[in-house]
């Protein structure tokens, strides 16, 4: 992971209701950080207070373990119009993520090694918080020839994906299987077979019938994660499937992990929460590859995710340009934001309606690192500060103020949240303070 | 009213000795009353007189200011307006207030054709002009103030025959 | 309120807007009688016609509509213009605001264009056809013409046979018809019905053995581009299972089809040019239900609009 060495905070948070569900924390205490560690987790106003720390008011907050996002956008190198390096992850602190992983589908897509440390040298000095990169399974996402993928994994990419695209060819797709016994890292898959999808906008559906607009049928994906899931079986090869969206998707990872198959996945808070129905308003915001489907795959996400089929939450944010989202939707570019709303979404439609435990959410909101064999992030003694301090019962009108990524076009824009994120550490140090924070800082 | 409508009759007839007229009533009360005059003419001439009916809602001065549009009814000119042989059109409506009506429908009429020469009978003229028109034919003169609203009932619409004058129910409507 | 702001789709209509747009075509049918086919209604005001997809047919028809009614009339075709040269609709759209439009309609190959505009211009919006999604004046007229020839449609039984996946007309009519309180069923090749297709509200069958239990026939264009797409293995394969010929209709059908007609293909010749068939009707239609829609939208709205 890379970022800009920074000076390790010196910080007491007082009274704040500790959730850390791998280490089984579910009550209150006081937090004392030095040095970018956390040295103590004492009773709940019990610790005193070192005089060269700051301090932070807790008391009627949660602190997590830092959210890690497997699956982002950065827009870096060539696209920086959208975001950057530096937007991107300051758009993630801002919603509590202390690490994200950023995709490699950028222009040049980073296929070569030079592509790859110059990323790297940008996040040593841009990132706001720690960056993991993936590099492409094939030279500029062509499906036709491997990259160096030993020479990546050597310069520090965790793993290897076409995401974006799916690997078409089976034959290119066993053989990066195979090489990876010599790389190393994870390789993702986008899983789509365009022969299904062609040029569908949404889901292939009611709605699509209703809208006209040609539609990406759930098969196209479901169908993809069976050959890959036999194919990773076949190389002994581990595999993570990227924004799993469909039902008949979820039964064909249950029908690969209990065959054996090292395989994981992922799924997005949008398409944990929303379904084809906001999609009639032909609101751009709501197109992403793939679709929002049906309330039946919504839901079978959500249980799957609630029962470990799926592994972990990644938002996918895909941030664009207003040009390229002001446009009728048949032609808008497919995405959407979601680092800032990422746990606030989840938090208030899955959470506060029951369908899922806040304990739940919180272990899989991190549950990414440890599937790229990165560290996970613990809220216990000797561990790195990477914990996300959130007011659950304050809300956010979404967009209202703006947003911290360069992009605008989040799908939750508008709608009121639960959960407003006070501040983030990430590697030890103070990657985000909610600005109204500030100001009462300031004040006192 | 029928004496009122035998005298407009009489008074029409006269008006034009050479009886080339036709009468057009606008909707929806006009043409009501046009088609009585029609019948009280008819005893008075020989020639047979052509009847039409005119919908002025397409005509209107009024209709970007208007809440909404108009309700329309059918407009039946099926007789030839320039002739030959040259006749006297006779407008004929219920109320004369501030004239716009009536200059929608001669507008309505010049576009079927050009009219040797047009005339107006109306069976109340109320007073309250906008607009230089005068009627040549009128029932009986009501002055009115312009919080009144004057309401003519005829039986065929409204079953009975009779003219009243009441309170303005709502603000006043620019044509009348 | 019957009437709306905009004509996005027929679900802006409720059956009550649906028949008072249908009878003010019948008094705009008595002006087009006229030797003079104008009325002063709309004078003044500008109609600006923005037309992205090339056809004869609706622009013109909607260009007489508008200059029937007195109103100044610009009509803007992509071939040729800015548009062409890259534009954004967003930019055409508020550049075409200096005319103080108080129409716009719009006719754009994706769906969901004439909604995207709506906020970017005071003018009222009319859907001209938006992609595959609707094509709500075809309905009206559709539903006009059949009005005319039948009365009432209640338990009418109605049939769209043909491409429905493709067909923008084929979803405003299966909305405006039932809101009318028809009955419509879709026929076609499997691959060319939508799945999900009953959710608008009609039934579907894929093939025409029960063709006899309709009242109306509404068949649609069957396109070249199908039998490369692979929708179909070949047209003949299609003509063969779905054109309606002379012989599939029994006495008292009527054939109805939105044009332009590939003869020999969804229609035999002899089916366009049998007296059951209303085609040229709908033609006439055309002229008059626009006029009809362009009045209703804008008479009693304020001349010079506040910007949105």
């Amino acid at each position: 992971m890379f970022s800009p060495q920074r000076r390790g905070a010196h910080l007491l948070i007082r009274s704040a209701h500790v959730l850390d569900p791998r280490s089984g924390l579910d009550e209150r205490r006081d937090i004392l950080i030095r040095d970018g560690r956390i040295a103590e987790l004492g009773p709940a106003g019990g610790l005193p207070a070192p005089g060269d720390v700051e301090l932070m008011d807790g008391s009627g907050k949660h602190a997590f373990p830092g959210f890690v996002d497997p699956h982002v956008h950065l827009r870096t190198p060539g696209q920086e119009y959208k975001e950057d390096i530096q937007s991107g992850t300051a758009a993630a602190a801002a919603g509590g993520f202390c690490a994200v992983i950023a995709m490699p589908n950028t222009d040049p897509v980073v296929d070569d090694a030079a592509i790859l440390g110059s990323l790297v040298e940008r996040a040593r000095a841009d990132a706001r918080v720690p960056v993991g990169f993936l590099a492409s399974i094939t030279r500029g996402l062509r499906g036709e020839e491997l990259t160096e993928m030993a020479a990546l994994a050597d310069l520090g990419a965790l793993g290897f994906t076409d995401d974006g695209k799916p690997v078409r060819s089976a034959g290119m797709l066993r053989k990066a299987l195979a090489y990876q016994r010599l790389a190393g890292g994870v390789i993702s898959l986008h899983e789509e077979d365009p022969e299904l999808s062609g040029d569908g906008a949404m889901h292939e559906g009611a709605v699509s019938a209703r809208l006209g607009i040609a539609g990406i049928p759930s098969v196209s994906e479901s169908t993809m994660i069976s050959r890959d899931a036999a194919l990773a079986a076949y190389e002994n090869a581990r595999v993570h499937i990227q924004h799993v969206s469909a039902a008949e998707s979820v039964i064909a990872l249950e029908q690969a992990k209990s065959a054996g198959v090292a395989v994981s996945a992922e799924a997005t808070p949008h398409h944990l929460t929303l379904t084809e129905d906001v999609v009639r308003t032909l609101d751009s915001r709501f197109k992403m590859n793939p679709p929002l489907r049906r309330e039946a795959d919504r839901r079978a996400l959500v249980d799957a995710l609630r029962r470990g089929v799926i592994d972990c939450v990644a938002t996918d944010h895909a941030p664009h340009a207003r040009h390229e989202k002001e446009v009728p939707f048949e032609e808008a570019a497919m995405g959407t934001t979601g680092l800032e709303t990422a746990f606030a979404a989840l938090y208030t439609e899955l959470v506060l309606p029951g369908e899922l435990d806040l304990e739940v959410v919180v272990e899989r909101m991190s549950a990414g690192a440890a599937l790229y064999g990165l560290p996970t992030p613990r809220i216990a003694p000797g561990e790195p500060a990477d914990l996300a301090l959130i007011d659950l019962s304050a809300t956010v009108e979404v967009g209202a103020a703006g947003y911290v990524s360069r992009s605008e076009n989040c799908c939750f824009h508008g709608r009121s949240l639960h959960g407003r994120v006070l501040v983030t550490l990430a590697g030890g140090a103070v990657a985000f303070r909610e600005p109204a924070l500030v100001e009462a800082e300031l004040a006192r | 009213m029928r004496r009122t409508l035998a005298r407009i009759a009489h008074e029409i007839v006269e008006g034009n000795p050479d009886g080339a007229i036709a009468l057009v009533g606008i909707h929806r009360r006009g043409a009501i009353l046009a088609r009585r005059l029609h019948a009280l003419t008819g005893e008075l001439l020989e020639d047979a007189v052509p009847l039409g009916f005119a919908d002025i809602s397409f005509y209107r001065d009024d209709l970007a200011i208007r809440a909404s549009a108009p309700v329309v009814h059918a407009t039946q000119l099926d007789f030839q307006i320039d002739g030959p042989p040259a006749r006297t059109i006779v407008v004929v409506d219920d109320v004369l207030y501030t004239g716009r009506t009536v200059r929608a429908a001669i507008d309505e009429v010049f576009d079927y054709g050009r009219p040797a020469r047009v005339q107006l009978a109306v069976l109340v003229d109320r007073g309250h002009r906008e607009l230089p028109i005068r009627p040549d034919y009128v029932g009986k003169n009501l002055p009115t103030s312009q919080d009144q609203r004057v309401n003519v009932h005829v039986k065929e619409i409204d079953g009975s025959d009779e003219v009243t004058i009441g309170p303005a129910n709502r603000p006043r409507r620019a044509a009348a | 309120m019957s009437i709306p702001r905009h004509l996005i789709s027929i679900d802006d209509l409720d059956r009550a807007g649906i028949e008072r747009i249908l009878d003010r075509a019948e008094s705009f049918a008595e002006v087009s009688g006229r030797e003079i086919k104008k009325v002063p209604a709309l004078r003044g005001r500008t109609v600006v016609n923005l037309f992205y997809e090339a056809s004869t047919r609706t622009s013109s028809s909607f260009e007489l509509a508008a200059k029937r009614l007195s109103a100044d009339v610009v009509s803007i075709r992509s071939v040729g213009s800015s548009v062409d040269k890259g534009e954004s609709l967003k930019d055409t759209v508020q550049t075409l605001s200096a005319y103080d439009p108080a129409a716009l309609v719009i006719r754009s190959p994706h769906a969901g264009a004439a909604q995207l505009i709506v906020a970017w211009t005071s003018a009222a919006v009319i859907n001209a056809g938006d992609g595959k999604h609707e094509h709500p004046t075809q309905a009206l007229l559709d539903v006009f013409t059949l009005r005319r020839r039948l009365g009432a449609l209640d338990g009418t039984n109605i049939w769209i046979v043909g491409d429905v996946l493709h067909s923008r007309v084929a979803r405003s009519n299966i909305l405006a018809l039932s809101r009318m309180g028809a009955t419509v069923t879709v026929c076609g090749p499997p691959t060319l019905i939508p799945r999900d297709i009953e959710a608008l509200g009609c039934e579907s069958t894929s093939t025409l053995d029960r063709l006899a239990e309709a009242d109306v026939v509404y068949a649609l264009r069957m396109q070249q581009e199908r039998m490369r797409e692979s929708f179909v293995p070949s047209l003949r394969e299609y003509a063969v299972r779905y054109q309606i010929d002379v012989s599939h209709l029994r006495s008292g059908q009527l054939l109805m089809h939105p044009g332009p007609v590939n003869r020999g293909v969804e229609l035999s010749a002899a089916a366009i040019d049998s007296p059951q068939a209303l085609i040229g009707e709908q033609v006439k239609a055309g002229v008059v239900v626009r006029m009809a829609v362009l009045y209703e939208l804008l008479a009693g709205t304020p001349v010079m609009a506040v910007a949105a």
